[in-house]
């Protein structure tokens, strides 16, 4: 499903004296549908760079995306066309960004329509649908035709994983999305997620929560000095350190 | 995937003031556009861009970058000194219409484009009423029922926001908001498949800029006119458009989907535009 080759990432800042501010480098891995990817490691390690690199909201340095299109197709992401981009986003690609920008101006229903309507539901069976999620996310139905700039930090993020779930997108990722939740709608959160796997939705997730880890991951891999390595690589790694050390 | 067809295509758009000299035609990066030597100006300079159906292409840029130039010059108010565009509704996309007669310019101007400019003084005929504005470009396109165009010239003004009632009166009584959603139900009185907005909430205070936004947004969704807005203001690109063409010096430096130019800009110039966000 998702394929990613020797992918890097540099920012170079010219305002800063071209300055180069180092990503990650050579990331190598694969997701199969109905399969969860974990990428973990520290903060500014660049766990989220690699997800907007896959989502092209970053534009990659070198290296290849490629991703299986629900008609067999086969197209690198890291080089797509914008309109191509735009066209998989609103059909198979969903992401849960780590802080959700609100429209503004549009209520909390109607994005959540909005959001189905783009993809050819009818109106009146995408508005139940999006009651229905905002209901599962617990949102107060009081609330539901107020404009989100309005909520907490916690709504917004409800809403925000409810808008990339409700379409049911084939390749999924997502950005520490249980990170500002309480414990009744991380479980929420966590069953969907659960669901939309064994429906063959394949996903990326950057988390640092070891519970959603344990639950959700199928293969976990962590992000250090700009490397990817399978997380039981570490104590290897600890061990091969310790001895050139001693 | 299927390849996706623009609506419009620009190929080479060069937009000249002054004949150009060896050393300004040899130079690409001319600071501000403008020949030392000569002192022509290179409005706009080399442009392509496709604009695919449905979408909305932002246009961002400092003040003299060929911004505006390229809109006009697309809706035949500044004639281009190169270059070739084409419409896959006019002629199959086979046509430069650049280069057409005058009379099917008009053409296209009444039946295929829509243009909102940021000064109401342009787009509207501030001695006639509102409603007359409306009725001249239903005119322009053929329609020479009177019932007919009242009651599409209501509809329109009634889909602005403008109550019917003031049909009637003339732009110049109403508010600054107020003249640009006129212009917009000029703009869209024949149902053009593709709108041109040029700054067109520039100037106006905050609440009304919303809901002029707002309106066009909700045209764009309702209608699937795809659209070129021009603005200086990142928020508005931010908010209403799906890709970013970044100009400077009547060039495109960047061009990319608006998230991407907007959280990885790589051009120097977009990377000054986008820190000066306040």
């Amino acid at each position: 499903m998702l394929q990613i080759c020797n992918l890097s990432k540099n920012f170079i800042m010219h305002i800063r004296s071209d300055a180069e501010i180092y990503g990650f480098d050579n990331i190598n891995f694969s997701v199969e549908p109905g399969k969860l990817v974990a990428i973990t490691g520290p903060s500014g390690c660049g766990k989220s760079s690699l997800l907007k690199c896959i989502y092209r909201t970053y534009m990659p340095t070198g290296g290849h995306v490629y991703c299986t299109c629900a008609d067999g197709s086969t197209i690198d992401l890291a080089t797509a066309e914008p309109w191509e981009i735009i066209h998989l986003r609103e059909t198979e690609i969903g992401y849960v960004s780590q802080f959700f920008s609100v429209i503004p101006r549009v209520s909390a229903i109607d994005i959540l329509t909005n959001t189905q309507t783009g993809r050819g539901v009818e109106a009146q069976i995408a508005r139940e649908h999006a009651a229905e999620y905002l209901e599962k996310v617990g949102i107060a139905p009081n609330l539901w035709d107020m404009y989100p700039s309005t909520f907490s930090g916690g709504e917004k993020q409800r809403l925000n994983i409810a808008n990339a779930l409700i379409t049911k997108p084939r390749l999924l990722l997502l950005d520490e999305p249980t990170a500002s939740l309480d414990a009744h709608s991380k479980e929420w959160v966590m069953d969907m997620i659960l669901s939309l796997k064994q429906e063959g939705t394949a996903m990326v997730g950057v988390f640092h929560d070891e519970i959603a880890i344990q639950t959700l991951a199928d293969w976990r891999y962590e992000m250090r000095e700009r490397k990817m390595v399978p997380k039981d690589y570490k104590m290897e790694y600890a061990s091969e350190a310790l001895a050139e050390f001693l | 995937m299927n390849k996706k067809f623009p609506v419009m295509e620009g190929k080479h758009i060069t937009v000249r003031f002054g004949d150009g000299c060896d050393y300004c035609r040899s130079q690409t990066d001319l600071k501000k556009g403008r020949c030392p030597i000569c002192h022509t100006i290179w409005a706009v300079r080399d442009v392509n861009f496709q604009l695919y159906p449905g979408e909305i292409l932002g246009i961002v840029g400092e003040s003299g970058s060929g911004k505006s130039t390229l809109l006009r010059t697309l809706y035949f108010d500044q004639p281009a000194t190169s270059g070739e565009a084409f419409l896959s509704l006019y002629e199959d996309g086979k046509t430069n219409f650049l280069e057409v007669s005058s009379q099917q310019k008009r053409y296209l101007r009444n039946h295929l484009m829509g243009m909102v400019y940021q000064n109401p003084m342009l787009g509207l005929r501030m001695k006639l009423s509102s409603g007359a504005n409306v009725a001249e470009k239903l005119i322009a396109a053929g329609n020479r029922n009177a019932d007919s165009m009242i009651e599409r010239c209501k509809e329109l003004l009634q889909h602005v926001e403008i109550p019917t009632e003031r049909l009637k009166e003339q732009p110049r009584v109403f508010s600054g908001g107020m003249q640009q959603r006129v212009q917009i139900s000029k703009a869209i009185a024949n149902n053009p498949p593709i709108l041109l907005l040029d700054e067109v909430t520039t100037g106006l205070d905050l609440s009304v800029q919303a809901k002029v936004l707002d309106l066009i947004r909700s045209i764009q969704k309702e209608l699937g006119i795809a659209m070129m807005v021009v603005s200086h203001d990142l928020a508005v690109i931010r908010m209403m458009s799906d890709r970013t063409m970044v100009m400077l010096g009547g060039r495109v430096v960047e061009e990319g989907l608006t998230d991407q130019i907007l959280e990885d800009p790589l051009h120097a110039y977009t990377q000054t535009l986008v820190s000066s966000l306040l």
